[in-house]
């Protein structure tokens, strides 16, 4: 025998279910007014400095169908690259969304300003990214991914840097389709799988 | 961004043990929904260690008491009465003040309010099934409910999920974000259900299954159940401040 750890082991995940929607976006679940305020509507308020941006896509299985009931949370800092509680950011920047796949269409839609780069604690500077967390009935812990632009400098980038497959890159990358517009697809499965996180 | 000693440090690397795989053929949503490839792990960094915080000015009177929250208070919901309650810790088992715990359920016969849940068990005019709660500053939450009732769901050809509330912890860092679900002692319905059943370690699933709590049942009203929740916690050692390879 040994000595005993006091340490915990974390609790084990369980999918969202199809009705996670009930108690994360009660509207969309079609119980608007179970609480006075939802949380995570917006990630910015009117007046936030920077770019706003439109990040729209969808959620694809391993046979290419669009998810209709993925849930997804994102977080990022504000256009200075500081995140919301640190000394000097952006007030009008929550840098908190939940959002989910359309229920018809499949078709999600992100609505924030672009984030600012961050240094990592190795001192690198890493690209613009925001972070992204997808879950859904069928996926057993939360999924973890990045977004990142493809019209931002990438290149020394120490998280894209470390995938092997550089091939792989670019499904974590936004593609602009015009002005203030990306679209950034997250595949479950199977060819262009996106590269998922554990970090 | 807090000054806590246990919120500094990068995040423990998750014990993917802990968890169950992301493909399981039983749970037949999972295969096409399973990424195939490798997970690309990486030490934390601020992205993964600030979170969204959220104070008590969100939260409205009734957001903690399911039988009473969707008719913000007129008239109770039907069901068994429970008291559900217990403590957010993190994995050195330290208590996780002041986090937003949001959990979600079926009505006492089974039918969850959702524009997409069809079964045929009625809705319940007076249950929303959602509700949500803040912990103490030592961690501690509670939510007055009813008992949510088993229900069959399309997998095998007899699935019927365990009674269960589903739970969504924030802690203070993005990268502690868990869903999961709270399951009932003595429920013989846990170890038939395929969903349960991804957790491959039987001590893991264990810690999903709430026992009953006498001590916190109050007589002649709701009994109660404890369910304690872990969360990643933080690397704390003197050398965290160094730099790399000193
Ligand atoms: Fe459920």
């Amino acid at each position: 025998m040994v000595q005993k750890l006091d340490t915990l082991i974390e609790t084990p995940s369980q999918t969202a279910g199809p009705y996670v929607h009930i108690g994360c976006m009660p509207t969309y679940a079609g119980n608007a007014g179970a609480y006075d305020l939802e949380i995570g509507e917006s990630p910015i308020a009117d007046g936030a400095q920077g770019e706003v941006i439109e990040i729209t896509g969808e959620v694809i299985d391993g046979t290419g169908w669009a998810l209709r009931d993925a849930m997804m949370e994102s977080w990022q800092p504000d256009a200075a690259g500081k995140f919301p509680g640190q000394a000097g950011a952006d007030p009008k920047v929550s840098g908190y969304c939940r959002f989910a796949a359309d229920s018809e269409t499949g078709k999600f839609t992100l609505r924030t300003v672009k984030p600012g780069a961050v240094q990592a604690r190795s001192g690198a500077m890493q690209a613009p990214h925001i972070s992204v967390w997808v879950v859904a009935r069928g996926i057993n812990i939360g999924l973890q991914t990045r977004i990142y632009f493809e019209d931002e400098d990438n290149s020394t980038d120490p998280l894209l840097n470390r995938i092997e497959q550089q091939n792989r890159v670019q499904t974590l990358i936004a593609k602009k389709t015009a002005e203030g517009k990306y679209t950034f697809n997250i595949v479950l499965q199977g060819d262009n799988e996106t590269v998922f996180l554990d970090i | 961004m807090s000054d806590r000693i246990q919120d500094r440090g990068p995040l423990i690397p998750r014990n993917r043990a802990a968890h169950p795989p992301a493909y399981d053929i039983d749970y037949k949503t999972s295969v096409p929904r399973s990424p195939r490839w490798s997970l690309l792990s990486l030490e934390s960094g601020p992205s993964e260690e600030t979170g969204p915080t959220f104070g008590h000015e969100i939260l409205g009177e009734w957001d903690n008491n399911l039988i009473m929250n969707w008719t913000r208070g007129k008239a109770p919901a039907v069901g068994e009465r429970i008291l559900v309650h217990g403590r957010v810790l993190d994995e050195n088992a330290r208590p996780v003040p002041h986090t937003l715990v949001e959990i979600w359920q079926a009505n006492a016969g089974g039918r969850y309010r959702h524009k997409k849940d069809t079964y045929f068990a009625p809705l319940d005019p007076n249950f929303g099934g959602c509700g949500r709660t803040i912990t103490d500053e030592n961690g501690y939450y509670e939510f007055l409910t009813i008992r949510p009732g088993a229900y069959p769901w399309p997998n095998r050809g007899n699935d019927w999920r365990p009674m269960h509330i589903h739970f969504s912890i924030f802690g203070h860092a993005f990268g502690q974000r868990l869903i999961s679900q709270m399951y009932f002692e003595g429920d013989p319905l846990i170890y038939r259900c395929p969903i349960a059943a991804t957790i491959k370690d039987r001590g893991q699933l264990d810690t999903l299954v709430a026992p009953l709590d006498m001590a916190k049942a109050r007589p002649m009203d709701f009994l109660a159940y404890k369910f304690d929740i872990v969360l990643r916690g933080r690397r704390q050692t003197m050398f965290e401040n160094k730099l790399e390879g000193m």
